[in-house]
């Protein structure tokens, strides 16, 4: 169980990265990683959303969708569901932790159209976790895209002050260094627990 | 009838000036993932482009029933919905195509140029310049699909749509078609892009 369940975590955080090898999530990946701060506050973000709504997610899939036989409906419910949980994680977070909510709130909104946040459902159910697996997957596929986002972030402070071909300026050299980082990450295929 | 858009224009903005993935860089999880082959990218593409111009439509038909403070929950279960209707016929009429594209198909529903289009556009307009404004950037979103699609299976592959390019004697740079090609492919051509603006405006500052 607890392999398992390791071997999961490992799997969503290095080896099969959201962003470096599954391509969820890039939007933001490319859009807020200007800054190491504004890159953590959307990764603590991600990751908040991401573990409540593999859990949700889970549950309506396996005690609604199943049992009515709306599979076909999942699409539909899901990103509902995503969208909501996220109007609700802000008022929440508004009324009783106003701290956190001051430095994550603007990102909050950001995160329904965040395609990992609904790939990690759809990826749930498709790969047949049970609810403690789901939830752990999502988790670490979260703290798989925080790192992701904060190491590029950090690479992208030290690009402002470097000279670069001027073609390359802005996003094109953002992109290929993030074809350099994908590269790294790609040494960690066929990392296993045995 | 006055007409208050051209669409010769709208075609040149969607296309090429306004591109949504090579000029505002909306979309890149689904433009990333699906361009590892060519017939993975247009088959993207036109689903995107499919859902596009139907939720423009309906969107723009249903503009003045939507109540301002749900609307971005309402444009959501319109897209939604004809996501779901694409996934279906995919899964009847294209299996291989579905299962290549995967996750994704239902994933169209978080594309942001499909929801860009809705907030900036269809809610705004008639129903005939939302169709026009789908098609448009539905086709720019494809044109952009097919252009890194080709670079990335010429070069990564040796094969266009399958068909073999080089000849046997070609050893295939198989990185390319891999997730860091699809990052560096993408960049080279934003950057090609970005070269050929920058030669224009020389030469419009030259002239003058």
């Amino acid at each position: 169980m607890l392999t398992s369940l390791f071997q999961i975590a490992l799997g969503a955080v290095l080896v099969e990265n959201f962003i470096f090898n599954k391509f969820l999530g890039c939007c933001p990946f490319l859009g807020v990683s200007k800054k190491v701060e504004t890159a953590s506050g959307m990764g603590m973000a991600v990751t908040f959303t991401m573990t409540i709504a593999s859990a949700i997610t889970w549950l309506i899939q396996h005690f609604i969708l199943d049992v009515f036989g709306l599979g076909f409906m999942q699409t539909v419910v899901f990103i509902l569901v995503i969208a909501s949980l996220v109007q609700f994680i802000e008022m929440a977070l508004q009324k009783m932790m106003p701290a956190l909510y001051s430095s994550l709130g603007i990102y909050l909104p950001l995160v329904t159209t965040n395609c990992a946040v609904l790939g990690v459902a759809l990826l749930n159910i498709q790969n047949d976790y049970n609810f403690i697996e789901s939830i752990v997957y999502g988790f670490t596929a979260a703290v798989g895209f925080t790192l992701a986002i904060v190491l590029f972030a950090s690479v992208r402070e030290r690009l402002e002050y470097s000279d670069i071909p001027k073609s390359f300026e802005g996003l094109p050299i953002a992109l290929v260094s993030a074809s350099l980082m994908a590269i790294a990450f790609m040494g960690f295929s066929g990392l296993k627990v045995v | 009838m006055a007409k208050n858009f051209k669409i010769g224009e709208m075609f040149k903005s969607g296309i090429i000036t306004n591109n949504p993935v090579l000029m505002q860089t909306l979309g890149i999880c689904p433009t990333l993932a699906t361009t590892s082959s060519v017939e993975n990218g247009l088959g993207m593409g036109v689903s995107a482009m499919v859902v596009l111009i139907a939720s423009n439509v309906v969107i723009s038909l249903l503009r003045k029933v939507i109540p301002k403070k749900i609307r971005i929950a309402a444009y959501i279960v319109i897209i939604a919905g004809f996501v779901t209707m694409i996934d279906l016929i995919l899964k009847a009429y294209g299996p291989s195509l579905s299962k290549s594209l995967g996750l994704f198909i239902p994933l169209i529903v978080v594309n942001c140029i499909i929801l860009g289009r809705a907030e900036a556009f269809a809610s705004k307009r008639t129903v005939g310049a939302s169709f026009f404004d789908g098609l448009t950037m539905g086709l720019g979103f494809t044109f952009a699909l097919f252009i890194i699609a080709t670079v990335r299976e010429i070069f990564g592959a040796g094969t266009f749509l399958g068909h073999e390019v080089f000849g046997s004697a070609f050893q295939p740079a198989s990185i390319i078609g891999m997730a860091p090609g699809g990052f560096l492919v993408l960049g080279i051509i934003v950057a090609v892009i970005q070269l050929i603006q920058r030669k224009k405006k020389e030469k419009k500052e030259g002239n003058a």
